[in-house]
């Protein structure tokens, strides 16, 4: 990552949905009191298995759900505890470090109120704060943004500040004008593309299906004598199967993004996107594709802590997923699409160290329609809670114009220190 | 008249560019038909486009820039040689004086693009243009069949922009025997296939300067562009080709600002003599022997089968039904050569129209379908690039052969692909609904588990990815 991040250009609005969007004011109400507030939102497409991620190991039902194939506090890899009830995956060190140093909260058994299963409608209900997916064009974060007083114009690096990418993801699509980075690096293709075409091919064309294994087959040979650096600029920086690549991917989109925000003069609230977390076969809790993933986000969480500087204590980071994963094992080692998660806070400004959850149980009857983690937390009350306490948006605007008909759903209160 | 919106699919995967919204339904209603309306079309495969020089005046034009560019540089080295001069006979002094000589210069001008570049990217931005605006695409793909049948290569000119342009274009739906001469005619392949420099040994200006022949053209002419290898010629015919064509060169870009690097024959460089080339004897007359090999040559039996084999090697199957190739080199020797009247009779066959998709489809097609499919406009240096990494980097393929068309040369390049699709989909793909560019591009085609694959994606990103990497998608 150079240390010397160029200013976002109309050129480099190239967008990936790992890029960063940026809005290039500094919330008016907080910096009336004197406060700076930073809040990057981080958007994890395809479903993340919040289970996966911490793991009721306090409930008794929990072994008797996952059995081998869920995180435990014994074993060979043992799970790290949080507060005796739940454990975190084990690929996470330095959120575990950061929750115990009072800088990051888990919600669990939380979702937005979409109650189907596909991941495009899913995703339109998270990023755009409505209740039901439609045609929406504009994302909850942008709406706030619209709402809140500009109290003085962040402007990286004296450019034209306000450049709108069209394709920039709906939660910071919308009124409020939006600047955009990207990172050089594009995202690589993820071993679940490569998987899913791989299976499409195996049913439907056996000519490409021995193409592409044999591509794979490269990529590992390649990975493995280290030839994987490709000297050429110009060239996408993917590579079939790397785990490597998507760890540098999600350090770089991350950690640049921290580096915008931890500017003086940077932006001060903005939004990417992670992809790949659909792990419908062979998912890898503790070791594998998930546990490889939730490694690499582990290191984008250190990355952003690392690069926010000082900024870090005026910082939240706030993880979401579309919905979670069925709570048992699937018959293909995986998990298929289901309802309540977990989502993730870090950040100096948090008052951290704790799991908000009201646990619904794990018990058959406890499951919604006998096979997800219920929802008890609505996402939409834990993300008002951060807009109110931390930007300064207020209740009415919250309830209504950023997340319409949500009066009844109360801010989440106390997160912040 | 009922819908047939697979057929249709297939008529725009197969035999055009690929489909764009709409267009699947737009020609349901006669698919063959609308094929053959599109060769009808007043211009058809013509590029109007008056800011594209002619090849003759780009060659001049790169010539002028790359001679102020050497004089650029050497005046530069010899201030900077007069400046360390005088630097050192003031003993180190005058340094001040020295400075601001021999300090580089603070701010850094961004080079602009080089012109030999610039000129190439307007002319790969004009044939893009051109395949991404086609209705269905047809006679564009039939101006990339010939080009790549009468291919020359980028690195040896500026010209091979132009080329296409003058001398495939043209012809593409008129004679193929214009189209010969044409293309063997043009300076770009004259200096690709060296037969500018070639000199009859008997001629005035091979007596006096000791030079003689080159049979790089004549021999390709024979193997690749009319009656294929191994087939009715021999070494002599060649040879005696070649001779044939001494005196067929380009006039000289240095000496010459108002027709350097165009087509001249140059009568002191010809061989003189009756040749016989494949039993006919053809009598001295000039650059008209030329011509008359070449008119010859066009309505050879074996130039109909070698044509007729790789039309339907490119459009139908790497090895396609000898009745269908028979079917293309009868019409061909029937008409003369008439291009258009063999493309009719292609798309009439029933052999062209098995559902099976059996061709993949070769790398800046399926460039340029992923852009058609979402309506996105394209970045020309993007899509070059694109081309390069794939393996089919425009106007510079690996020998006169040209690209192949065989599905085994491109099934490596298929990870390479997943990776551009992948990049495509991050970088241009929200805000596109990948079901929608599914039904626009594959629809009628799609399969169960196609339609279920794409259904189930994570994400709209790693949708679209997909829908670009389909089979129904990177085949044709």
């Amino acid at each position: 990552m150079p240390s010397n991040i160029p200013a976002p250009t109309r050129r480099q609005l190239l967008l990936g949905s790992g890029a960063l969007f940026a809005w290039a004011f500094v919330p008016g109400r907080a910096r009336a009191e004197n406060r700076d507030p930073r809040l990057l939102t981080v958007v994890l497409r395809g479903a993340l298995d919040g289970l996966a991620v911490v793991a009721p190991v306090g409930d008794p039902d929990w072994l008797k759900l996952r059995g081998d194939n869920g995180l435990t506090s014994d074993g060979q890899t043992p799970a790290l505890p949080l507060d005796g009830f739940f454990a975190l995956n084990p690929v996470m060190p330095n959120l575990q470090r950061l929750y115990h140093a009072g800088q990051a909260t888990i919600v669990h058994a939380v979702a937005t109120p979409y109650r189907e299963r596909s991941h495009f409608d899913g995703q339109d209900v998270l990023e755009s704060g409505q209740a039901k997916p439609g045609a929406v064009d504009t994302g909850w974060l942008n709406r706030a943004l619209a709402v809140l007083g500009p109290g003085g114009r962040a402007d990286p690096g004296g450019r034209q500040a306000f450049a709108v990418g069209p394709i920039a993801p709906l939660v910071v699509r919308g009124p409020a004008p939006v600047l955009a980075w990207v990172p050089p690096r594009l995202p690589p293709v993820g071993d679940e593309t490569t998987m899913r075409l791989l299976d499409l091919y195996n049913h439907t064309d056996p000519v490409l299906a021995r193409a592409l294994e044999e591509r794979i087959g490269l990529a590992a040979i390649a990975r493995a004598s280290g030839m994987d650096g490709d000297p050429d600029m110009d060239r996408p920086a993917v590579q079939i199967g790397g785990i490597e690549q998507v760890r540098k991917y999600f350090a770089d989109a991350a950690g640049a993004a921290a580096k915008f925000l931890a500017r003086a003069d940077g932006p001060r609230v903005g939004a990417l996107a992670l992809d790949g977390w659909d792990t419908h076969v062979n998912e890898g809790i503790i070791k594998g594709r998930l546990a490889n993933l939730l490694g690499a986000l582990d290191g984008a969480v250190a990355e952003i802590e690392t690069n926010m500087g000082d900024a870090w204590r005026e910082t939240v980071v706030v993880f979401i997923t579309e919905f979670g994963r069925t709570a048992r094992i699937n018959g293909n080692d995986g998990t298929d699409h289901g309802t309540a998660t977990v989502a993730i806070l870090a950040g100096g400004a948090l008052k951290g160290g704790r799991v908000l959850a009201d646990w619904p149980g794990l018990k058959d009857a406890d499951l919604y329609e006998h096979r997800d983690l219920r929802a008890t937390t609505d996402l939409r009350a834990v993300l008002k809670g951060l807009l109110k306490d931390h930007l300064r948006v207020d209740d009415q605007d919250l309830g209504t114009g950023v997340f319409p008909d949500s009066l009844t759903v109360s801010p989440t209160p106390g997160l912040l220190a | 008249m009922a819908l047939d919106p697979k057929e249709a699919a297939l008529a725009l995967h197969r035999f055009g560019c690929g489909p764009r919204a709409g267009s699947i339904m737009a020609i349901a209603s006669d698919p063959r038909g609308a094929l053959v309306a599109e060769l009808e079309r007043p211009n058809a495969g013509q590029i109007v486009d008056a800011n594209l020089p002619s090849s003759a005046a780009a060659n001049r034009a790169v010539f002028e820039y790359n001679a102020a560019r050497a004089a650029n540089t050497k005046r530069e080295q010899r201030r900077r040689e007069a400046a360390a001069k005088v630097a050192q006979n003031s003993g180190g002094e005058s340094m001040t004086e020295a400075k601001p000589d021999t300090a580089p210069p603070t701010v850094a001008q961004p080079e602009a693009v080089p012109l030999p570049r610039q000129l190439f990217r307007n002319e790969a931005k004009a044939r893009f243009d051109a395949a991404i605006n086609a209705e269905i695409g047809l006679v564009e793909r039939l101006v990339w069949f010939w080009s790549n049948h009468f291919c020359v290569n980028a690195n040896a000119t500026v010209m091979a922009g132009g080329y296409e342009r003058e001398a495939i274009r043209p012809h593409v739906l008129g004679r193929f025997a214009d189209m010969l001469l044409a293309a063997e005619g043009h300076p770009a392949m004259l200096l690709y296939l060296d037969n500018a420099q070639s000199i009859g040994p008997d001629s005035v200006a091979g007596i006096n300067r000791d030079k003689g022949l080159n049979e790089n053209l004549a021999r390709e002419i024979l193997e690749l562009h009319t009656v294929g290898v191994r087939t009715v010629y021999s070494q002599a015919d060649v040879t005696n080709f070649a001779k044939v064509l001494t005196g067929w060169t380009i006039l000289p870009t240095a000496t010459n600002p108002d027709h350097g690097g165009e087509f001249a024959f140059l009568g002191r460089a010809h061989e003189p003599g009756v040749e016989t080339v494949i039993g006919n004897a053809y009598s001295e007359g000039g650059v008209e022997q030329g011509r008359a090999v070449l008119a010859d040559l066009a309505r050879h039996p074996a130039t109909a089968k070698h044509v007729a084999t790789k039309l339907a090697r490119h459009f139908i199957a790497d090895d396609p039904p000898t009745s269908l190739v028979d079917r293309l080199a009868r019409r061909f020797l029937d008409t003369d050569g008439d291009l258009k009247a063999v493309v009719a009779t292609l798309i009439a066959a029933p052999e062209s129209w098995e559902p099976e998709q059996a061709k993949i489809k070769r790398p800046n097609e399926w460039i340029v379908a992923a852009l058609r499919a979402t309506g996105e406009p394209g970045e020309t240096p993007r899509m070059i690039q694109a081309g390069n990494l794939l393996g089919e980097p425009l106007w510079r393929p690996p020998a006169p052969k040209g690209f192949s068309d065989d599905d085994a040369a491109w099934l490596d390049g298929l990870g390479q692909r997943l990776e551009i699709a992948n990049a495509f989909a991050h970088r241009e793909g929200i805000g596109h609904e990948p079901a929608a560019v599914m039904e626009t591009a594959i629809g009628p085609l799609a399969s169960a588990e196609t339609q279920r694959t794409i259904a189930r994606a994570e994400s709209r990103p790693q949708a679209l990815t997909m829908v670009l990497m389909t089979p129904e998608f990177l085949r044709r």
